[in-house]
């Protein structure tokens, strides 16, 4: 089986992102970046499903050069093959044009299955996977909680409001991760050392074929960017063993017991 | 471009509209000559009456029975761009839902125009704009359509409040082309709810959470007892403690779980990451309990104690039962 796993490299999420004000873009500079910590959940699974049934992941990520890393680290955690899409005239894509790039490059390397988070942790538009699914005109399974492949058919629990669904579907077909599918390993030193010497590709919109994708925020721009209006703190007490009473005079002053 | 005509694709479960494409037609009949909604359900039918008295004039409803039985992205995207072509509307508005997210990208992807996600407002100025909030919500970022249209905008839960129209039902047109085989071949074969006794989270009153603070799956009883005793409450939990599998996904509130507004919110070891705090810094009150004093969940706070949350729980429902008796 022939699995494709999107991954992105972002600010370390602990720390709270930025916009640069005069180009409203993600401010990159002199911030702390790691694979996205959802992505891990699919590179995981993905792994998992090919160790049970036999074939290979590739790690398909688009972003700036230092993007390398997070393939690396995937590859590093026992992905086969690595590809990043690296292109200036990608600055600033929105989710449409991202989804464009990933589909190219996914039906480039082939697939049965591809894997993704159910959304990036800094940008979280979420509707990332649907985009590339209708791109690729297969089905997406979105929002997985748990993922299986009998044969050519994915069985999927998917979350909703109330609870899951089962869900199946032929593939190929993308599959959604939500966090918490799976337990994703640390790459073992074995699996960093190895990591360097497995097939890593760098291209560009132009090995796609995606000469003119930039601009890649077409029909949308950002008119203005302002802190939101933040809750002023109330009392901070330390518990002297009757905070209980605090809360209890709290909920009576709200009038809700 | 001048808003004449808006429509919400609207979620049916039980011949019942989402709350949030209530919450949506009441938005729209503020920006728009014409409001419609457009669902995709055997029952869909039934829900015009509840549409129309929010002010959906139309409804387009396919209310084929193999609607129940498929993954609803790829051809509701399908139906809605033919339904788009025809009737030419300038913004489609989207609930931040599972269902509705797959819709909205599958459409974007296939009219080849941007959507907006995160949404928290909606205006019409100089062109629609959609006001997001990005990192956690500490930003609020407004982006304008500038494109052909339709604009396509997916927006939070619990952005507007709900309010009648005094309409009578939505005229009900029937969507009968045909789906794609290729769509059946994605299907749902069963729906599993994980029932919680009580009102429902996004529903209640009070939300009381609990987080990693709480030490122990089982020590969520602590919630559930103090739920009982205020009568009114739901009990929530954080990403944390869902991802760890100490409690199902339904009692998420958050970024990716459900968005609450209570009169009153109590986070029992909830840090207060961003993830969380989007879900809930919308009560009305928030009190938060937590061992350390420099958890970000005070910052939000109204009431804050820095303790045992484990400590606290038993002492604050003893209390609440003496107060009561």
């Amino acid at each position: 089986m022939k699995v494709v796993v999107c991954v992105k490299q972002i600010p370390d999420p602990n720390t709270t992102g930025q916009l640069d004000p005069t180009t409203h873009l993600l401010k990159r500079e002199g911030v702390e970046v790691v694979l996205d910590p959802g992505d891990e959940f699919g590179v995981e699974a993905g792994l998992q499903l090919v160790e049970a049934q036999g074939g290979e992941v590739t790690v398909v990520s688009m972003g700036p050069d230092r993007g390398i890393d997070a393939v690396r680290k995937a590859l590093a955690m026992g992905a086969a093959k690595g590809v990043l899409i690296s292109d200036d005239a990608l600055r600033g894509s929105d989710a449409l044009t991202t989804a464009r790039v990933l589909a190219a490059a996914i039906r480039r390397e082939g697939f049965d299955l591809v894997i993704t988070a159910t959304e990036s942790t800094d940008g979280y538009t979420g509707v990332v996977p649907q985009m590339i699914a209708e791109l690729l005109d297969v089905p997406a399974v979105t929002f997985a909680k748990t993922v299986e492949v009998d044969g050519t058919t994915l069985k999927v629990k998917r979350q909703t409001e109330a609870g899951y669904d089962l869900v199946e579907a032929g593939l190929p077909a993308i599959v959604s991760v939500t966090a918490g599918v799976n337990e994703p390993r640390y790459p073992s030193l074995k699996g960093i050392m190895g990591a360097k010497s497995k097939p890593l590709d760098r291209i560009t919109c132009g090995d796609l074929g995606l000469d003119g994708a930039g601009g890649g925020t077409a029909g949308q721009s950002i008119t203005g960017v302002e802190p939101a209006p933040q809750r002023t703190a109330g009392s901070i007490v330390k518990d002297d063993g009757e905070g209980y009473k605090r809360i209890a005079d709290f909920l009576a002053e709200k009038k809700v017991i | 471009m001048p808003l004449g005509k808006i429509w919400v694709f609207a979620e049916i479960a039980g011949g019942k509209p989402a709350p949030v494409a209530l919450e949506l037609l009441t938005k729209a009949r503020s920006l728009a000559g014409t409001v419609e909604a457009v669902a995709f359900a055997p029952d869909a039918a039934e829900a015009a009456t509840e549409l129309g008295a929010h002010g959906a004039t139309t409804l387009y409803a396919g209310t084929d029975p193999v609607w129940g039985e498929v993954l609803l992205g790829g051809p509701a995207a399908d139906a809605l761009a033919a339904l788009i072509g025809e009737h030419k509307p300038d913004l489609v508005l989207f609930g931040m839902t599972y269902d509705s997210r797959d819709v909205a990208g599958r459409l974007a992807a296939k009219l080849g125009v941007p959507v907006i996600a995160n949404g928290i407002d909606v205006s019409d100025g100089d062109g629609v704009s959609v006001h997001s909030s990005a990192f956690g919500a500490t930003l609020n970022v407004a982006t304008r359509f500038e494109g052909e249209a339709p604009a396509l905008a997916i927006i939070r839960p619990k952005s507007f409040v709900a309010e009648p129209s005094g309409g009578g039902a939505a005229a009900v047109t029937q969507v009968t082309s045909p789906m794609d085989e290729k769509h059946k071949a994605a299907r749902v074969t069963d729906r599993v709810a994980d029932v919680a006794a009580g009102p429902k989270l996004e529903e209640a009153p009070i939300v009381i959470s609990g987080g990693r603070g709480l030490g122990d799956p089982k020590n969520f009883e602590l919630l559930d007892q103090l739920a009982a005793v205020l009568g009114n409450a739901a009990v929530g939990a954080s990403r944390a403690v869902v991802d760890a599998g100490w409690v199902p996904y339904a009692m998420q509130v958050g970024q990716t779980g459900k968005t609450v507004k209570p009169a009153v919110y109590l986070a029992f070891g909830i840090s207060g990451a961003m993830q969380h705090t989007v879900g809930m810094k919308g009560a009305k009150a928030i009190v938060a309990v937590n061992r350390d004093e420099n958890a970000p969940i005070f910052k939000l706070a109204d009431l804050g104690v820095v303790g045992d949350a484990l400590k606290v729980l038993p002492a604050l429902v003893e209390e609440l039962q003496k107060r009561r008796s």
